[in-house]
Order: C-alpha cells, then sequence, then structure tokens
C-alpha cells in the first residue's frame, strides 16, 4: 500500500520535499514507517521521538495505517 | 468600569455579534505575560495593547539589533543599541495611554518564572529557544495558568493553547504532550541560522493574540488540544488534534540546558568515541596556520545562501549533509570546521567523531562572526 508523507520544518529538509509517496507493507503500524524512514534517510534517526499526525490527528506508534492515509510530520521549532 | 473615552476608542469592538462591553471589561481586567519582545512579541504587543487588554508584562533582556528589524516591527533603526525592553514599553504606552505595563527585564529562569507567571492570567510565548519555551510550559503548568504558543521557522508558524483549563475541571494538552523532547541542537537551527521571512512572526503573533482574546473574552473557539501549522509558501494552513499523553508528569522545573542538550549527550554515549571532546582553534590561530602555508582542509558547514553572504573559501558542506559526504573528509591531515558563530560545527564534528572516529577536527571557535571581528571586518555579520 502507499501512504502520503507531509513533512514541515526540518523533516522537510531531510526528506528533500514537502510531500510525496511512500510504499509501505500493509497493515505497517507507525512505527514500522519510522523505520523504514530512518532507512532511507539515516538523518531521519534524530526526529524518531517525533509524534506522527494521520489524517488530521495526532496517534501513538501502535497506531496502523490505512492505504493512502495522509501521514503528516512536524517537528518542533523555536523560533520567536 | 469603562470610561466614555474607552468606549469610544474600542466602539469598533462593541458592535461586533457576541462581544460588549462586558467582554472589553474582561480584557482590561486581564492581565498578559509575553514572554519576548522580539518578532513574535512586537506584533503580540502592539495588538493587544490595541486590543484593550489592561494590564501587560514583558520578559525581555536583549537589546535592539539592526538584523532585528526586517520582522520585530516596534523598532526601527534609530532603536539599535537599546534595550527592547524599553522601547517597546515607550511604544505601547503610548499606544494606550491606560496600560499599566510591568517590565522584567531579565531572563526566564528557573529562579524566576513561577514568582513572574503567578502575576498574571494567561501567557504569550514569543520566546526564541527551546529550553526558554519548556521553562515556560512548565511553570504555566505548575501555576496553573493558559499559555499561548506560538513559534517560526523560515516560511512555517505553528500556534496553540495550552493548558487551558476545560469544563470538566482539567487542564488541556501542553508543550510535552505535543512534543515530549526537544530535537537535538543540530536538528533545531534558529531564526539566527535558518532564517525567517519578516512577516511571518507578523502572522503567527497576530494568531496567538486572536487566540489570547477569546481565551480572556469566551467568545468563538479557542485553538485548544489542536495545534495548527502554517506555511506561507504554500500558504497553508492546517490544524491536527493533540493528545494528552500520560507518561508525562511536570510536578517541579527541571535543568532546561540539559534537558535540551541531552539527545546528542545521549547519541554520544551509544559508543566508546570521545564525545563531547572537541578540538578547537581560534580565529587567529587559523589565520597562523594560513600564513605559515600549513596544509589542512576548511569545511564549512552552513547553508548555500550562507555561503553566498560570506564565507571563507571553505568547502562548502551544509550539516544536514555532513553525515553521508563523509569521504569528502580529509582523513591525512588536520580539519577545520566552521559555521556562523561555532555551535553548528561543534555539532558537526560531535557527530563525525562519534560516527566515524576522526580525531582530525576542530572546531572554529566563535566561526565566521569572530573572523569577521577580530580578522577581517570587510566579512559582514549577519
Amino acid at each position: 500500500m502507499k501512504v502520503k508523507l507531509i513533512a514541515f520544518g526540518i523533516a522537510k529538509d531531510i526528506l528533500q520535499k514537502r510531500t510525496q509517496e511512500i510504499e509501505i507493507t500493509d497493515g505497517s503500524s507507525i512505527a514500522i514507517l519510522k523505520s523504514q524512514l530512518m532507512e532511507q534517510y539515516p538523518s531521519f534517526e534524530k526526529l524518531k521521538s517525533l509524534k506522527f499526525a494521520v489524517d488530521e490527528s495526532y496517534q501513538e506508534e501502535e497506531y496502523i495505517l490505512n492505504d493512502g492515509a495522509e501521514v503528516v510530520i512536524i517537528p518542533p521549532v523555536s523560533g520567536g | 468600569m469603562l470610561s466614555a473615552h474607552e468606549i469610544q476608542k474600542f466602539s469598533r469592538h462593541l458592535k461586533l455579534p457576541d462581544f460588549g462591553l462586558a467582554q472589553q471589561q474582561k480584557l482590561k481586567d486581564a492581565k498578559v505575560l509575553v514572554v519576548g519582545a522580539g518578532g513574535l512579541g512586537s506584533p503580540v504587543l502592539q495588538y493587544l495593547t490595541a486590543s484593550g487588554v489592561g494590564t501587560i508584562g514583558i520578559v525581555e533582556f536583549d537589546k535592539i539589533e539592526l538584523s532585528n528589524l526586517q520582522r520585530q516591527v516596534l523598532y526601527n533603526e534609530a532603536d539599535v543599541g537599546f534595550p527592547k525592553i524599553q522601547k517597546a514599553a515607550e511604544s505601547i504606552s503610548k499606544q494606550n495611554p491606560e496600560l499599566t505595563i510591568h517590565l522584567h527585564e531579565m531572563q526566564l529562569q528557573n529562579e524566576n518564572a513561577i514568582e513572574i507567571i503567578s502575576q498574571y492570567d494567561l501567557v504569550i510565548d514569543g520566546s526564541d529557544n527551546f529550553p526558554t519555551r519548556y521553562l515556560v510550559n512548565d511553570a504555566c503548568v505548575l501555576t496553573a495558568k493558559p499559555l499561548v504558543y506560538g513559534s517560526v521557522y523560515r516560511y512555517e508558524g505553528q500556534v496553540s493553547v495550552f493548558n487551558a483549563l476545560l469544563d470538566n475541571g482539567e487542564r488541556s494538552c501542553n508543550y510535552r504532550d505535543l512534543f515530549p523532547e526537544p530535537p537535538p541542537p543540530e536538528l533545531a537551527p534558529n531564526c539566527a541560522e535558518g532564517g525567517v521571512l519578516g512577516v511571518l512572526p507578523g502572522v503567527i503573533g497576530c494568531l496567538q493574540v486572536n487566540e489570547a482574546i477569546k481565551l480572556i473574552t469566551g467568545i468563538g473557539e479557542a485553538l485548544i488540544n489542536k495545534i495548527l501549522i502554517v506555511d506561507l509558501q504554500e500558504l497553508l494552513f492546517r490544524s491536527f488534534v493533540i493528545k494528552k499523553n500520560d507518561a508525562i508528569k511536570i510536578e517541579e522545573l527541571i535543568d532546561y540546558e540539559q534537558f535540551c542538550n541531552h539527545s546528542l549527550a545521549k547519541a554520544g554515549s551509544n559508543n566508546n568515541s570521545m564525545s563531547g571532546e572537541i578540538k578547537e582553534i581560534t580565529v587567529q590561530e587559523l589565520k597562523q596556520w594560513r600564513d605559515e602555508g600549513k596544509d589542512f582542509q576548511l569545511i564549512d558547514v552552513r547553508e548555500t545562501y550562507e555561503y553566498d553572504v560570506c564565507h571563507l573559501d571553505g568547502e562548502l558542506i551544509p550539516l544536514a549533509d555532513l553525515v553521508m559526504n563523509e569521504p569528502k573528509i580529509a582523513k591525512d591531515k588536520d580539519v577545520v570546521v566552521h559555521c556562523r558563530s561555532g555551535a553548528r560545527s561543534a555539532a558537526a564534528i560531535n557527530q563525525i567523531q562519534q560516527i566515524y572516529g576522526l580525531e582530525n577536527l576542530y572546531n572554529l571557535k566563535g566561526g565566521i562572526l569572530a573572523w569577521s571581528a577580530e580578522i577581517d571586518p570587510s566579512v559582514p555579520q549577519y
């Protein structure tokens, strides 16, 4: 199945674009998506404690993703 | 009671549906603390004042710099070098002579945060670093004060309302429910390193005041248990529902400097390399190496646009790309790594030492800013 990643802040820099589709095994959880991202983008390791939002709500690591899910990555930013 | 003068001044509020004398009186009675009088603090202070909030406290200890003016619209060129808090207070007291202003010209710290925040009904965070943001959050939780959060990075901003009192008597989500841990410092550039579009803190600061007005007057629906993400390049506004993290318990203030650097330290403890021990050279030593014709490599870990502003003829490898460009780092001679101020290059060396165990790396103390100040003033400071 495919999920659509939307990355903000430094996550956008690491993935090098705002949105991209990721092919992932059916029934994968957020945790599995994270480990796949860390393999593809070693710098993502640094953001592994981040929570992801799926379809407008933050979800936990064990949350099972559906085909076509929109996964949003929002790292904290500190500027003021 | 509002005076006839005030009724006239705020008449456009009073004509609004859902808004009336009672709401305007609530604004007048409200005591709001603004942490930081910079990019976010500027519009926050101006619009809070204009809205008729009766008491405003400001926490700020910086002086106005030329590079602030592109976004910190409270100040002008004649103010450069003056304390921000002084110029901010002068400006907003002219804007509303009835305003009561409390100045806290100091850095918010564990020793004073609870005492200061306790004096107010609501806090607006316009600070510019993670340790202060976590401190403000935790102090608001401990003193049971609602917190209007805003932060900016390049073209993106975030807004939320934390620790608001809910109808069931409980408090809404706070910063730590959303971000239990700060990112490692090398992945958390500030405005000086990462840049910021001048209008962005204007947009985000106005949204923060909007949330504050809603919380104070009770009109509308505040951004509680949600975070709003704004991107000005795509003009995108999206909000996401956040949830309580039961694992997080805030019972006392902690060492926030240590907390916000811990990820780096933790990463270093994964193996036995000499993490944390970084060799340094001064700009004078670098000049000497050059004058002597010493064979060494100079690596610049800043971004391309920073290199375009000024450079020391180093080899440009931005921090985010450094690990995958490890083959470009010389192994047979000394390597000097530099950035703007010395912070990113230190993080870069730490990373490379941990992963590849190199021992020939030197951090340029004070970065290109020190080079400009002490060796070559024709190199612009930015």
